[in-house]
């Protein structure tokens, strides 16, 4: 209880000046004087970009200033209703800690000392090293992380320059594993948005997947509305999640193990012939070998392993089996764990199979998009060498380029030297584990450029610091999305760049002409992109900017609509027996594992997301700060009272190998099992132009300096680090 | 006469916050100040665990405290649909109807008036959901008339178990939730 | 216990609410110390004592003018729209307390100025001769005088008793939902007032009326304090819950030490030698009295604003 509060004492002085501001009519009258542009409401469609789901929104403009966001009611994806992130989407534009201007390092990297230059100065800045870079190493040692639509023009200039070495977190540090899984099992993906039908699902399974915290609005949307219409759900998690509280049942599963269950849930449903037989005899491929495995994982096995008593899993896999095929087992999407991902996702894959979901209603509907042709641009340079990520296919099954490879290479100097990054709208130092190395890495290049809209952590280690303007000050390349439904989204400027920020379209198209590669860039502006593409495509230019979107024809979604059911395996079949992974060395039918645990008294840190945060890209948005300014770490309430904590306390989190995290809030609660700890991704911020964030809350991040690689694809499995309590002197 | 009020699906409801921004954003609510709020109420021990996910504001209350506390009438009860409302240019900050509210939905605005959720008063005029209803990613929130048996909110709360937030304080909230 | 989290974070409201800092006890303390002055004023005036040159009812109305004009600036400092506050004053709202509180301090001042009046002191009668010609022309009718006595001391109840109304009308806190509260303001508010005019009277037979007077009040206070308790631990949960914020919560200390043993029983034992001449009179039992007082307030004020309906079991 603070008695007087300091607001207080400002007020009483403040008394006076209130005085003449409240003679009401006179500031008014002033006021009226002032605004004269654009007066009223306008609406403007495009799409969002605070995460990468790209959902329709409509921005409203009130006397020429940036009001509001809504949800564009045409859009498959938002359906008119933003996550609170898209809602937030205002907050981006009047960050105050926004780059400005374009910047050129003054001190050595991580120092975050500047000059402020011009656009051309930077410009030729870049071109110069990357001609010099091309004339001694080649244009494949420069390397490209980009994630998101906007970085297509940057990436196109790149590809002109010869770089052939572009990858995003979102593989190896993400989704990989469990399109790796899915396409062993399927021959596809799951892509993004998921394939998941979430919304006629009767029965859902959520593995660690924390929907409604994850905010995907789609995922969301649909999940709300599975639990709305009754939906059956199954939440397999060592934390209460949102979702779990939506449950049936609640299994509170030992981190790490989830393959035990997944096993031993398959074992029931096969011993027990509860699998939809018509479907695998139909479709499947290696039925009986896949059978014979599995009848050694039994419930009683999976139990001391799990922690799941063996009537609960029995339980819970006849009650899949009672809504199959609308039963779906979700493949989650950040699934880096254990380094066992690939095999874990292809587990999935396989009980999905059993169900018969994949193609079904209820399950993984097939995505359809609309047809429109890319920009006949000149082609590009052949290169002279191979990747540098995945040097002699060692991940045989990465069908993406893999970040850790390339700085792996980048520190090694095999296969060949890196000695360019730029990196676009990725946050390296948070999203790959262990910063130190890329910290070590980073040493080695003779140019980093960073392109953002913020100054995180990695512009720190920038040689060439890009404003860009955010997503409402720009146009990007159109999203021609694959989903349930299809349809072209436009991405255009609603409001202007309130400083010297330049859309990614005008940063590549001028940085093509410096490195002499102009005739890359035949439009004038990307207006003239965009028209010559919705042409070409046989749609209005003109009615996609003033919807933000053209839906395409209704096409068949499932098999029973049409959809031929054919599977890109080598079987031309689901695998439930993989012959490629067995040549390959790997275990044809998934096997478990038990993950090793950690130094006496620790726990094991997890990590999540926040629904009002997107990564580490938010916690200067000064509405969505508003909504979680710091982070907490969950803490057993028993383990907790052992250390004397309670909620709202301060303590440090030190991990195995003696990193010691910035102070972050204890969350004592039930809501987690006592084996581990767990904190929402995205805070601890140390730049210090993020002045707003700056060391609020605990970076997870910097904690994860242990990954195990998974062997198929090269994935980074991250929940492999422990951390001991530190309490706050 | 309509009795505006809120029908809320818990059961829907994953607290994302979507309903604190769009209000921030629509009403321009002041940084460091919320109108509403999500509130996680978790019952039992681990793992047997129950939790209902809530968002929160002022209840526009048939038997409202804060109007009856107000000195100068500054608080008072709109004519439209019950609303409870705050004129700014009567309130002289003394705070009592922060005091008498149960549920701590006032805050003072650093312009020094009392101010709390309006129901968005300025778009119920025109026949608009309140901000926070209309974005709703999971559609758990409905906005009506309670009093008219044929509204969407009054069969909710005919046809889904419902309870409404410390009724005991005996201030008649108008907004229930479904459990 | 439930786990029970929120967002909310507003200011002056989370994690519980702190609306009101030191100006609103100060200023409630201020209100029963001048409620108590005018009664004992009214009580002195109605039994003709007003003719005396050395009684303290000559000076207490202008004391209590200046200290109710200090707890009156506490009070302004607490608005957050202060260039509204003469809104108070276009409106008469029944149900609320705070209106009813600004009008009752609206007829405070012209009762006490006129009780003033009766007989001005001789400095200011000494510069001012029409204060003299008035306080002799007063004087000619008696029964208005001894009205003036009945309005001081009614007003001085209604000031006292508004006091507790004011915060034993906001339901929203469980340990001011006591009907007790404004009877314990006004005891207190007596008993304070008994202190002081006992420091500040000059004759002795009034000093040792009022320390008699203040051993009864604060006795009754006792009492008072008892049947507070026990309205509140016989009620529902969050009443129990509220009242053991003050039996054994954060305020207890505060409540035990200060209010009770420092500010009431201490110095009972003190007067109550000294009224029977085991001891002499000093200033220490009125000053732990008034601390005493002071400190109530802050701990009803503070400990109240603690107590919600909410997730009881502080």
């Amino acid at each position: 209880m603070n008695p007087l509060s300091r607001r207080k004492f400002l007020k009483i002085s403040g008394a006076t000046i209130a005085a003449a501001a409240a003679i009401g009519t006179v500031s008014k009258a002033l006021d009226k004087a002032e605004t004269t542009k654009h007066k009223g409401i306008q609406k403007i469609p495009t799409f969002c970009d605070i995460c990468f789901w790209k959902c329709g929104a409509i921005a409203y403009v009130r006397d020429g200033e940036l009001w509001k966001v809504e949800g564009n009611p045409l859009d498959p994806l938002s359906k008119g209703r933003l996550c609170p992130r898209g809602t937030g989407g205002v907050g981006a534009h009047y960050d105050p800690d926004r780059l400005r201007s374009p910047l050129i390092r003054t001190q050595e990297r991580g120092k975050e000392m500047w000059k402020e230059v011009t656009w051309d100065e930077a410009l030729s800045y870049i071109a110069d090293k990357m001609q010099k870079i091309k004339s001694q190493y080649g244009p494949e040692s420069i390397a490209v992380f980009s994630h998101g639509i906007g970085g297509n023009f940057l990436k196109h200039t790149l590809k002109a320059y010869g770089a052939i070495n572009f990858a995003a977190p979102s593989f190896a540090q993400c989704r990989g594993p469990r399109d790796v899984g899915f396409r062993l099992t399927y021959g596809e993906d799951v892509s993004s948005p998921e394939r998941t039908d979430i919304k006629n699902a009767q029965c859902l399974v959520l593995i660690g997947s924390h929907l409604g915290e994850n905010m995907h609005n789609t995922q969301a949307q649909e999940f709300a509305e599975a639990v709305g219409n009754d939906a059956s759900i199954i939440v397999v998690d060592p934390r209460f999640s949102v979702a779990a509280s939506k449950a049936k049942y609640y299994l509170p599963i030992k981190p790490g193990t989830d393959l035990a269950l997944l096993l031993a849930w398959m074992n029931v449903i096969v011993t027990e012939n509860l699998y939809d037989k018509e479907y695998v005899e139909k479709y499947g491929f290696g039925f009986e070998q896949f059978k014979a495995e599995l009848l050694a994982y039994t419930p009683e096995w999976s139990y001391p392993e799990t922690g799941i008593e063996p009537k609960l899993i029995r339980a819970t896999a006849r009650e899949m089996a009672r809504y199959k095929p609308a039963t779906l087992i979700h493949p989650g999407r950040h699934v880096n764990w254990y380094g066992d991902d690939a095999q874990r996702s292809r587990a999935i894959a396989l009980l999905n199979a059993l169900m018969g979901s994949w193609g079904r209603k209820g399950g993984f509907y097939y995505p359809v998009s609309m047809d429109v042709p890319g920009y006949p641009y000149p082609s590009y340079p052949t290169p002279t060498k191979d990747k540098v990520d995945n040097p002699d296919k060692k991940y045989p099954f990465a069908h993406e380029a893999i970040t850790t490879g390339i700085r792996e290479a980048t520190l090694t100097g095999n296969p060949y030297p890196v000695k360019g990054w730029f990196v676009y709208a990725t946050n390296l130092i948070q999203a790959l584990p262990n910063e130190e190395i890329t910290k070590q890495a980073i040493q080695n290049l003779d140019l980093v450029v960073v392109v953002d809209v913020i100054p995180n952590e990695i512009a720190g280690w920038a040689d060439v610091v890009l404003p860009e303007s955010v997503y409402l000050e720009r146009h990007d390349d159109i999203n021609v999305e694959w989903f349930r439904d299809s349809f072209v989204g436009l991405r255009q400027p609603v409001v202007e760049s309130p400083h010297d920020q330049k859309p990614n379209w005008w940063i590549a198209k001028k940085l093509a002409e410096k490195l002499g590669l102009g005739n890359y860039y035949p439009w004038k502006d990307v207006e003239e992109y965009i028209n010559y593409r919705m042409t070409a495509a046989g749609l209005s230019f003109d009615e996609l900017k003033k919807n933000g979107i053209i839906l395409g024809t209704k096409q068949p979604n499932y098999f029973d609509e049409g959809v031929p059911a054919e599977f890109q395996t080598p079987s031309g079949k689901i695998e439930f027996y993989s012959l490629q992974l067995q040549q390959a060395g790997f275990d044809p039918v998934p096997k478990y594992k038990r993950p090793a645990g950690g130094p006496a008294g620790s726990f094991r840190l997890l990590y999540g997301r926040a629904p009002v945060h997107s990564f580490s890209r938010t916690q200067t948005n000064r509405i969505l700060s508003d909504m979680m300014p710091e982070n907490e770490v969950w803490l057993n309430a028993n383990i907790a009272e052992r250390y004397s904590l309670k909620s709202g306390d301060y303590i440090k989190l030190k991990n195995q190998d003696g990193v010691v995290s910035n102070k972050i809030k204890v969350k004592a609660t039930e809501r987690i099992r006592q084996d581990c700890v767990y904190m929402v991704h995205g805070f601890g911020h140390t730049a210090k132009g993020l002045k707003h964030a700056f060391g609020k809350g605990a970076s997870d991040s910097q904690l994860l300096t242990r990954f195990e690689t998974d062997p198929l694809m090269g994935g980074t499995g991250m929940n492999m680090n422990f951390v001991t309590i530190e309490i706050e002197a | 006469m309509a009795r505006f009020g809120m029908v809320i699906d818990t059961k829907k409801c994953v607290g994302c916050m979507d309903c604190v921004v769009a209000c921030k954003t629509e009403n321009d609510v002041p940084e460091a100040f919320n109108r509403d709020w999500i509130v996680q109420d978790v019952r039992g021990k681990n793992p047997d665990l129950h939790m209902e996910i809530r968002t929160e504001r002022c209840n526009h209350c048939d038997n409202p405290p804060c109007v009856y506390c107000c000195p100068t009438g500054a608080s008072h009860v709109h004519d439209l649909g019950g609303i409870v409302l705050v004129t700014h240019d009567l309130c002289i900050g003394c705070k009592a109807c922060l005091a008498s509210c149960p549920y701590d939905t006032r805050f003072i605005h650093p312009e020094g008036y009392a101010d709390k959720c309006t129901f968005c008063v300025h778009r119920v005029e025109k026949g608009l959901d309140p901000a926070c209803v209309s974005v709703c990613p999971t559609h758990c929130m409905y906005f009506g008339d309670l009093d008219d048996p044929n509204s969407q909110v009054s069969k909710l709360l005919t046809s889904r178990k419902n309870h409404s937030l410390i009724p005991e304080a005996g201030t008649k909230p108008q907004i229930l939730y479904l459990v | 216990m439930n786990e029970y989290t929120t967002t909310r974070h507003n200011e002056l409201v989370d994690p519980s609410l702190h609306i009101w800092g030191w100006e609103i006890p100060v200023y409630l303390f201020i209100g029963g110390l001048v409620a108590g002055m005018m009664i004992i004023t009214g009580y002195f005036i109605f039994k003709g004592r007003y003719k005396d040159k050395a009684c303290v009812c000559r000076v207490l109305p202008l004391l209590g003018m200046i200290i109710l004009s200090a707890g009156m600036f506490t009070l302004f400092l607490d608005l957050e729209h202060k260039l509204y506050t003469w809104r108070l004053y276009l409106t008469f709202k029944v149900a609320s307390p705070m209106s009813w509180g600004a009008w009752i301090l609206i007829v405070v001042y012209p009762t006490m100025i006129a009780s003033f009046l009766i007989n001005v002191p001789e400095y200011f009668s000494k510069k001012f001769l029409w204060m003299d010609k008035i306080s002799e022309k007063l004087q000619q009718h008696k029964y208005a005088v001894k009205n003036i006595g009945v309005v001081n001391m009614l007003l001085g109840g209604l000031l006292g008793i508004y006091t507790g109304v004011l915060l034993s009308a906001l339901g929203a806190r469980p340990l001011w939902n006591s009907s007790m509260l404004w009877l314990l303001f006004l005891v207190s508010g007596l008993s304070a007032a008994s202190a002081f005019v006992h420091m500040v009277a000059k004759r002795v037979d009034e000093r040792e009326l009022l320390a008699k007077a203040d051993n009864g009040f604060l006795i009754l206070e006792i009492f008072v304090i008892a049947l507070f308790i026990i309205g509140m631990v016989t009620s529902t949960k969050v009443h129990i819950d509220s009242a053991l914020v003050l039996l054994s919560g954060i305020y207890a200390p505060a409540f035990w030490v200060f209010v009770l043993a420092l500010g009431i029983v201490i110095p009972l034992i003190i007067q109550l030698l000294a009224v029977n001449h085991k001891i002499k009179h000093t200033p220490v039992a009125p000053i732990m009295v008034i601390v005493g007082g002071l400190v109530l307030r802050f701990v009803i004020v503070y400990a109240g604003q603690y107590t919600h309906w909410v997730d009881a079991g502080f």
